[in-house]
């Protein structure tokens, strides 16, 4: 043993002198984390992290057998799910952590948007984070498609219609977007390319942004915290706060595991665009809040389409919630700011009700 | 009744003197036409009605006026234009109706330029038919004419769906003569054919799945050539449709005997009017099966009729299991889709033996029945592979939570011993 930890120490120093990642083990070693009532919401990020990980192990294991055309994809998830070993659970547990991953990142942004994180000097975080949220939906609706069943097909169909109705762009982001006038082989292999090369590359390099300017900005204290005792515990990052961080892994792990024993990733019927959409197509439930607010508006708004004054306005409150830290200037100036606190809570709710009602309203209504 | 058909005959002699033989033109539209105006100013419903009913007709829509069955001249007020000798003709019936259709619809050429692909043999059909026999061997003036079926002056296309002769009003326009026991008294048929007909399954696919392609009365007797089918013939009227039982019949052992018999093919165990949907009951010596009214259990086709039963409940039994196994299966979450689609396979097996019946021989129905329990065979075995994956992977979730919970006490007892 004692050999073995006298080689393992040889190599590292072996190296550490070649690549000098010493000096990550250094930052590691001296970061800490403060402790004080709202340390739980610091475990967000490291389980969206955690989460995203397990995407990339269990996305590059499924493209081992996927097959990205429209003569070929659903057969060849159907081999994977019925025929390869384990090749269930790899899909099931891509299928939940991609849910979760999401999950978490609302959780995590709005947790940010409580507590003030976003205030100076962390501007970029906020905006990278963001941007990342909005690129994990987009991994949510090219990855939808990728089976090629019937559900996918009809979602992803009304999915882009709506992107028809953006003014001046629409005509050319559907047509992008499709490959074509409907959604077709030319769509799937579009998304595809956007699942598993564009968009990895492009949340990757966010990442180690956002992880970066973490680690440089470190963790941020609430302002109330800091205004009301001015000092505060800290915690060492390791091991005391990544072995917490693997205690949460370690839970989501097991709730993968189970709802992938338990609800595993349906597969459905081949997409067969010739046959009528079958009723109540629903987008995924992250998608939801918006898709039923759409329904709610009136056909004409001042003249101007229901539809397309919806999709502006999704528009222009995404812009201001990406714009919030130069938007809330009281908390920029270290004072009180309740507008924002009600804000985001109005956000949070009007999410919350809509995605619910999306659910239990009568899907033809 | 003979001064009438004397009447008749010479008002049609006179008819083919001023041009019957012809097709009538088409009348211009804005022509004073004083048949119209004439009647519908009458008070007497009879002959006011027409005017009102004909502005639906089909052949109004084509631009045909009366004057293009009823003959005369309409420019001229009054009886003047009713004039005999003006070629008018009054309401033609019996022989005379025959000549005033035909004239046109018996005249391809003439058809061309309206409807192309309607057929022009309806009068030498109706001449073959005993409909057609009647009247022209026995002067019979109660059978059915064109008029009849296509009422005058309100006359659509068969597929408009209030035409009296569209598929779903066929039976009721037939059952106006041959449900009227009055009427057919003199005949010696019965008069209950559109109350059984009602009760069939071919009535219920027209008209409750709305399938236009289930037969009514002028799919099986044939419309304008209508006639009972015969004894010997009436395995083809039923194969125009069910073609592949119509084949195994035609070869088997019961074809000839059934026809040196003298008795009907299908019609003996499927009835006619009243045929209702086939099922297993049908077949084998229990209760109800049609093959016990011929033949005894334990003897000659009372065994075979018996195996022949055997065969095809076995093969859906091992269908049934297999698919509610796949069904569970499915229900609990496992991909079982293309063991499904593979069992489809044992249903078209199933459908192939039930027709294979109609050969009356063990083997045609053992054959597909052995390719459907194999198929379903095979399924089973994919259903218990698959409810064997769901147990393993509860057994596996139980194993890895459990090792993920020792892994999480590991962790926590570890923090707690860093921070002590």
């Amino acid at each position: 043993m004692a050999s073995l930890r006298e080689g393992l120490a040889k190599t590292s120093a072996w190296l550490d002198d070649r690549l000098g990642w010493g000096v990550l083990g250094d930052l590691a070693r001296k970061k800490t984390v403060p402790v004080h009532k709202h340390t739980v919401w610091y475990y967000l990020g490291g389980m969206t992290l955690f989460l995203f990980m397990i995407q990339i192990l269990t996305g590059v294991l499924l493209l081992f057998y996927y097959r990205p055309s429209a003569e070929e994809a659903y057969e060849s998830i159907q081999f994977l799910m019925t025929e390869v070993q384990f090749g269930w659970l790899i899909r099931s547990i891509h299928a939940w952590a991609a849910n979760l991953m999401i999950f978490m990142l609302f959780l995590h942004l709005f947790s940010v948007w409580f507590l003030r994180a976003y205030r100076r000097p962390r501007e970029i975080t906020w905006i990278s984070g963001f941007i990342l949220l909005a690129l994990a939906m987009g991994f949510g609706f090219t990855g939808y498609l990728l089976p090629w069943n019937e559900l996918a097909y009809f979602a992803t169909r009304v999915g882009t219609e709506i992107v028809h109705v953006v003014p001046l762009v629409g005509e050319f982001g559907l047509r992008v977007l499709r490959g074509g006038d409907d959604v077709s082989g030319a769509t799937l292999t579009r998304f595809y390319a956007f699942h598993v090369a564009l968009l990895p590359a492009a949340v990757g390099a966010l990442v180690l942004l956002h992880v970066y300017l973490v680690q440089k900005h470190g963790m941020s204290v609430p302002p109330n915290i800091e205004r009301r005792s001015g000092s505060w515990r800290e915690m060492k990052f390791v091991p005391n706060f990544l072995l917490r961080d693997a205690v949460g892994w370690l839970v989501a792990l097991a709730i993968l595991a189970a709802l992938a024993a338990f609800l595993p990733a349906h597969l459905g019927d081949k997409a067969d665009p010739f046959t009528p959409a079958p009723a109540g197509i629903k987008p995924e439930w992250y998608f939801m809040f918006m898709f039923q607010s759409l329904k709610y508006l009136p056909a004409h708004i001042l003249g101007i389409e229901g539809e397309v004054l919806g999709i502006l306005g999704f528009g222009v409150a995404g812009m201001a919630v990406l714009l919030i830290p130069f938007l809330d200037r009281k908390t920029a100036r270290g004072e009180p700011s309740p507008l924002f606190t009600w804000l985001g809570v109005v956000a949070l709710a009007f999410i919350i009700v809509m995605t619910i009602v999306g659910y239990v309203a009568n899907p033809t209504q | 009744m003979r001064v009438l058909t004397l009447t008749g005959l010479a008002m049609a002699a006179l008819f083919l003197g001023t041009g019957l033989g012809a097709p009538p033109a088409v009348v211009a539209q804005d022509a004073p036409n004083y048949c119209v105006s004439c009647h519908q100013a009458l008070t007497v419903e009879r002959l006011a009605a027409p005017v009102a009913r004909y502005t639906q007709d089909v052949h109004a829509a084509k631009g045909f006026g009366c004057v293009a069955c009823h003959g005369g001249d309409p420019t001229v007020a009054g009886f003047n234009g009713m004039d005999p000798a003006k070629g008018f003709l009054g309401k033609p019936e019996g022989q005379l109706l025959l000549q005033v259709c035909g004239r046109c619809h018996s005249d391809a050429g003439f058809m061309r330029r309206y409807n192309p692909a309607l057929r022009v043999d309806q009068v030498a059909e109706y001449r073959s038919s005993v409909h057609g026999q009647r009247l022209t061997l026995y002067r019979d003036t109660l059978v059915a004419t064109c008029t009849n079926c296509h009422p005058a002056h309100a006359i659509r296309p068969p597929s408009d769906p209030q035409s009296s002769v569209h598929p779903l009003n066929v039976a009721r326009t037939c059952s106006v003569c041959h449900a009227d026991s009055t009427h057919m008294a003199g005949y010696q048929i019965p008069t209950n054919q559109l109350e059984r007909y009602e009760q069939s399954v071919h009535w219920a696919a027209l008209s409750e799945r709305g399938d236009q392609s289930a037969p009514t009365c002028n799919d099986c007797h044939g419309n304008h050539g209508a006639a009972p089918p015969g004894v010997d013939w009436v395995g083809n009227v039923c194969g125009q449709c069910h073609s592949v039982m119509a084949d195994y019949f035609a070869a088997s052992p019961h074809s000839a005997v059934f026809t040196r018999l003298g008795v009907p093919g299908c019609a003996l165990c499927h009835g006619n009017h009243q045929v209702q949907a086939a099922s297993d009951t049908l077949l084998g010596v229990g209760e109800g099966s049609v093959c016990s009214r011929c033949h005894v259990e334990g003897v000659g086709g009372g065994i075979v009729a018996a195996a022949m039963r055997a065969r095809v409940d076995s093969l859906r039994a091992a269908y049934g299991f297999a698919d509610s196994l796949l069904q569970r299966a499915e229900r609990a979450g496992m991909e079982v889709s293309q063991a499904r689609f593979d069992l489809s396979g044992a249903q078209t097996a199933l459908v192939q033996a039930q027709a294979a019946i109609h050969a009356f021989e063990l083997d045609s129905v053992a054959h597909h029945a052995d390719e459907g329990l194999q198929v379903a065979a095979a399924a089973v075995e994919r259903g218990h592979g698959a409810l064997g994956e769901l147990r393993f992977r509860r057994v596996g979730l139980t194993v890895s939570t459990g090792l993920i919970l020792l892994l999480i006490i590991g962790v926590i007892l570890k923090i707690r011993q860093i921070e002590a």
